[in-house]
């Protein structure tokens, strides 16, 4: 099977490929900068993945990425183009919160508190993307641009909201609702001091990759994303699916909220609105719509983010860098994407491959 | 070693235990071997390695260059080494950036600068290290509640703010101010009423116009606000924002009169700027180093928890005056200043109504700098127009 | 001197907010428009937006001249710009990843570089004086008008006339259109495309110029507040048609002095909601006039479609 070796071969070395010219990229960026190139990779390294220690500040930064790129990738299945996450995770943040208060005034037991906050976090995320679905399906509405507009308005009803009717007057100088009870927060995972959103994030990018390549739910999503047209002659039922995998994508930014109220903040405020949302529509292509190359995927952008600091402290760089660096990588290991089934190296000599893993590829 | 808070710190058991020993030394070292201007090793008993965290870019012309500006006096003084992180969000990135410092570049000082960096995060971390003393800029240190390695610190800027108002109301014609404002939270009402309270003190017909913009960096806002207040009359305009650039500038388009805020912006308006409410961190740190230098810390109660200043303490200051600044509101600006160094002039000195006509603070109250009231205003005094709502 | 105008004093605050905030999404959405014209769609704007207003700031602080400036800005953008065109042509690349990616990458570089010009004043554009007429200096003020925003205004129906009665814009409708049918006629597709993003990305920068020397006039990286991106949405409310582009501009930077204007009057509460205004409306608008039953008119054909 030396088909089969040299194209997995490929799909392994094309992305270290791509992050190592980055990183020489990068490099040469620094060297104009002003900086030792080495000194900056060995601080990069140490920063983001040389301990224990650094490397749980990488999962820590990945976590809200994982489930903030579902937001985009599932419906990109269906051929759909959503950036609405920042929208729907701070909307769910505000759901989760209002939910915790009110299910911790009857006095119930943290796990149904915790497990209330991130039903209703997922409940009004969901239905937040999900009405992006149905104004596309029956408005024809284009749903980048209503995710979009979505966004800044979920921000500034939580503003309006923390500063207005959810507002916790002692919240002197910071408007914030109310806080959730200390003991009904989410912890850490066990041994260390990533909270449990990294978990949610790996089980929900597991239950989507499950969900679209195993089920005849995401069979009939692929297909609709294929050729709409097609579909409706097939008799799916094209609107329901646009509907069910928009919730489904809210419902995870939703989650994500939820997550950074119940294990972060503890209340919420504009420290919600943190960017995690653009972050995961650039997980979502970059992993080219798979659910499990974006948990990896978040772990690099997890990585790089958790560098940042350094290159600011130990070299002198400005803040701006890191934002730099993550454009390089990322443009970079877009390119790589149009590199496969192109480098002789890894073609078997007699059989001309089609492109790998036809099936993941956007339409 | 230290008494262990009774919480269930089972990530610092497990990496105290493995790290401490033989991993997290030999990183830090050979970290420090690899880049030069990390702390040294970090942590020896000579040389003091500082930590500053801003939420935004450094050089702001506003709230974060002031701090930025004392960091770097700090970082010139002897035996004190420094570190600082910009554009630092108020998530568990900020916890992550003051780990790494502490961690990393061995920082037993940090100063987390932003008001939101407080709760949860400067608390989560205060009690997972016990030994590094943690100042806040804020105020919000709570005896008996907090961490005891925890300090606050803030100024009574809106002593500065008064004199401000002196001067613009002497430079006013129009009898009308304007004040831009991001939120209606305490400490900016509180700037916005002794503004007021200042410029109404030489012409109780002056009035203040107030425009909230909902965020702390909104430039185009900004921009539009300080045109419309220009448009209805306002010819003094000042601000509370993060980065005061945009408004200072436009007033000097419209050809209006501007009073900054946090830092010194007279080169961005040299026809019309009046004077402005400065921070003074550099003074402020310096005092710090000090204290810790003399083996003062927060933990054997050498350093007071809570450090709060006016212009007294020299934790702010004035902008120099302006080109425009008459000689009559430069004398009535410096007598009201020395009257409150002094501790003569008490800008909350009843009776003040707020613009409800509401009595807020009654005949004969004087509420003192620290009175618990003023942190939790929540009113705009008489003459001012715009509503908290 | 008439002291205050009261309510009279939002009219014409929307007026001027009008006059004065509607150019850089003017020339985002025109550039956007070229570009989706042609087949592609280009998040980036907002970074070659950023990139523009920073090296348009920098030049004119360095050379004094403002113009140079602008100049600059243009070419800036269009560099960014070769690379979104070329990078988003690769087979199996997405546009709007590479959009994305490109929002991150010129913004950090304009951030990067624009660090040592964020506390000098740099010289700004002159601007003519519609008002001068006028004995209100509200009036005078607000008629104040920027010659970049009169040439923004005169490229919109340029480039209407452009797709439809030149060859050139035959060209770019083709290739939008039916690449296949274009390839046919032996047009080259890649040059095309590249050329018009490369285009779109200079306006964008040109938009960046006004925002740093015109208005608000100053350079800080909070400068955009994300109007890049939401002029890339204006366009597909604009069906892009370059003359609707220009009234959508038109409506969105006087949407931006509603919120400041109605407080400067005492309206004081939901000024959230107010501030978030523009994207209210422009969502409903869009529910309103949008229909299943019919596609929309002057979509490219093309747009959307990853190369395989």
């Amino acid at each position: 099977m030396t088909i089969s070796w040299r194209s997995q071969l490929e799909k392994v070395c094309i992305p270290i490929g791509a992050l190592l010219v980055s990183l020489i990229i990068f490099g040469v960026f620094c060297a104009f900068a002003g900086a030792n190139p080495f000194g900056v990779y060995h601080s990069i390294y140490r920063a983001a993945f040389g301990t224990w220690g650094s490397f749980q500040n990488t999962l820590i930064r990945a976590a809200p990425l994982m489930l903030s790129s579902l937001c985009t990738l599932l419906p990109a299945r269906l051929g759909l183009v959503i950036i609405g996450n920042e929208g729907a995770i701070v909307i769910g943040g505000v759901a989760a919160v209002a939910a915790g208060l009110t299910l911790a005034d009857f006095g119930l037991p943290t796990l149904m508190i915790q497990l209330g906050m991130a039903l209703a976090g997922m409940l009004i995320g969901g239905l937040w993307i999900g009405a992006v679905g149905a104004l596309r399906h029956y408005r024809a509405v284009n749903e980048t641009i209503s995710s979009l507009l979505l966004n800044y308005i979920a921000i500034a009803l939580m503003n309006h909201l923390v500063n207005g009717p959810m507002r916790d007057p002692s919240s002197l100088n910071k408007p914030s609702s109310f806080p959730i009870p200390d003991v009904h927060m989410l912890g850490n995972l066990p041994g260390t001091r990533v909270h449990y959103g990294l978990l949610y994030g790996i089980i929900a990018c597991a239950i989507a990759y499950f969900l679209i390549q195993r089920t005849t739910f995401g069979f009939a999503a692929r297909t609709a994303g294929g050729n709409i047209r097609a579909a409706r002659l097939a008799g799916l039922p094209v609107g329901k699916l646009t509907m069910a995998i928009c919730f489904l994508a809210g419902s995870c930014a939703g989650l994500a909220g939820m997550v950074e109220v119940a294990a972060v903040h503890g209340r919420a405020n504009e420290s919600l609105n943190a960017n995690y949302g653009y972050g995961g529509v650039l997980v979502a292509f970059i992993a080219r719509q798979n659910p499990l190359a974006a948990s990896l995927v978040s772990l690099l952008l997890g990585g790089i983010l958790a560098s940042g600091g350094i290159l600011q402290r130990s070299h002198n760089l400005p803040d701006a860098t890191v934002l730099v660096f993550q454009g390089i990588v990322f443009l970079v290991v877009l390119f790589s994407d149009s590199l496969y089934g192109k480098l002789a190296i890894f073609q078997a000599r007699s059989v001309s491959l089609p492109p790998a893993a036809p099936a993941a590829t956007s339409v | 070693m230290r008494t262990r808070p009774p919480f269930p710190l089972s990530r610092r058991q497990v990496l105290r235990g493995l790290l401490a020993t033989s991993a997290f030394g030999l990183t830090v070292k050979l970290g420090a071997c690899a880049d030069s201007s990390a702390g040294g090793g970090g942590g020896s008993a000579d040389n003091l390695v500082m930590g500053f965290v801003y939420v935004g870019p450094r050089d702001d012309y506003g709230y974060n260059q002031a701090h930025a500006e004392g960091h770097d006096h700090a970082s010139t003084l002897e035996g004190v080494t420094t570190v600082e992180e910009a554009n630092v969000p108020e998530t568990t990135a900020v916890q992550e950036s003051i780990r790494s410092m502490i961690d990393l570049d061995g920082a037993s000082v940090i100063f987390a600068t932003s008001f939101g960096y407080f709760d949860p995060h400067v608390l989560a971390l205060a009690e997972e290290y016990p030994d590094v003393q943690f100042f806040h800029c804020g105020g919000l240190y709570q005896e008996g509640v907090h961490p005891e390695n925890v300090g606050s610190y803030f100024g009574y800027i809106d002593e500065a703010q008064y004199i401000a108002g002196i001067v613009a109301a002497h430079a006013s014609n129009s009898k009308r101010l304007g004040f831009i404002a991001a939120k209606p939270i305490p400490q900016v009402l509180r700037n916005i009423n002794s503004f007021t309270l200042g410029a109404r003190s030489i012409d109780p017909s002056v009035t203040t116009q107030v425009i909230f913009t909902g965020d702390w960096s909104l430039p185009v806002r900004e921009a539009e606000a300080a045109n419309s207040m220009a448009d209805q009359g306002v010819d003094v305009l000042t601000c509370h924002v993060d980065s005061p650039k945009v408004v200072v500038e436009t007033a000097e388009r419209r050809g209006i009169f501007s009073s900054g805020y946090h830092a010194n912006q007279v080169d961005l308006a040299p026809t019309g700027y009046l004077t402005g409410a400065e921070w003074n961190w550099a003074g402020v740190y310096e005092q710090y180093v000090q204290m810790i230098q003399e083996g003062k810390t927060l933990m054997n109660g050498g350093i007071p928890h809570l450090v709060r200043g006016g212009l007294q303490e020299e934790f702010l200051k004035l902008s120099p005056y302006g080109s425009a600044v008459s000689e009559e509101a430069k004398k009535a600006a410096d007598a009201a200043k020395a009257q409150i160094v002094s501790g003569e002039l008490v800008i909350y000195d009843g009776e003040i109504k707020d613009n409800q006509g509401t009595v807020v603070i009654e005949n004969g109250k004087k509420l003192e700098q620290t009175a618990l009231e003023l942190e939790q205003m929540d009113w705009l005094v008489e003459g001012v127009s715009g509503s908290v709502g | 001197m008439s002291a205050d105008l009261g309510w009279w004093g939002v009219p014409l605050a929307i007026l001027a907010g009008t006059l004065r905030g509607s150019a850089p999404f003017l020339f985002v959405s025109l550039g956007e428009c070229l570009t989706e014209k042609s087949g592609k769609i280009n998040l980036g704007l907002e970074g070659s937006l950023l990139m523009g207003a920073m090296s348009a700031y920098a030049i004119s602080y360095l050379t004094g001249s403002p113009w140079t400036g602008v100049i600059v800005a243009g070419i800036a953008g269009m560099a960014l710009g070769g690379i979104h065109g070329w990078l988003a042509q690769q087979p199996r690349v997405n546009d709007v990843a590479v959009g994305i990616a490109m929002i991150i990458f010129g913004s950090g570089l304009a951030f990067f570089l624009g660090k040592p010009f964020i506390q000098p004043v740099a010289p700004q554009l002159p601007s003519i004086a519609f008002g001068s007429w006028s004995s209100s200096p509200q009036l005078e003020s607000a008629l104040r008008v920027s010659p970049l925003f009169i040439l923004g205004v005169l490229i919109a129906p340029l480039m209407q006339w452009f797709f439809r009665s030149t060859r050139w814009g035959l060209l770019v409708r083709a290739v939008g259109d039916s690449p296949d049918a274009a390839r046919a006629m032996g047009i080259s597709i890649f040059k095309v495309r590249l050329l018009s993003i490369m285009v779109g990305s200079a306006l964008a920068g040109v938009g960046g110029a006004f925002l740093s020397l015109y208005y608000p006039g100053s350079w800080t990286e909070r400068i955009s507040s994300g109007q890049g991106l939401m002029a890339v949405a204006l366009v597909i409310f604009a069906r892009w048609n370059p003359m609707q582009c220009l009234y959508a501009s038109l409506l969105f930077g006087g949407a931006q002095a509603i919120g400041p204007a109605l407080q400067s009057v005492g309206v004081d509460a939901y000024y959230y909601l107010f501030n978030a205004s523009p994207y209210i409306l422009t969502l409903l608008i869009m529910i309103i006039t949008c229909s299943p039953k019919r596609t929309l008119t002057g979509v490219p054909g093309a747009l959307g479609q990853t190369q395989e």
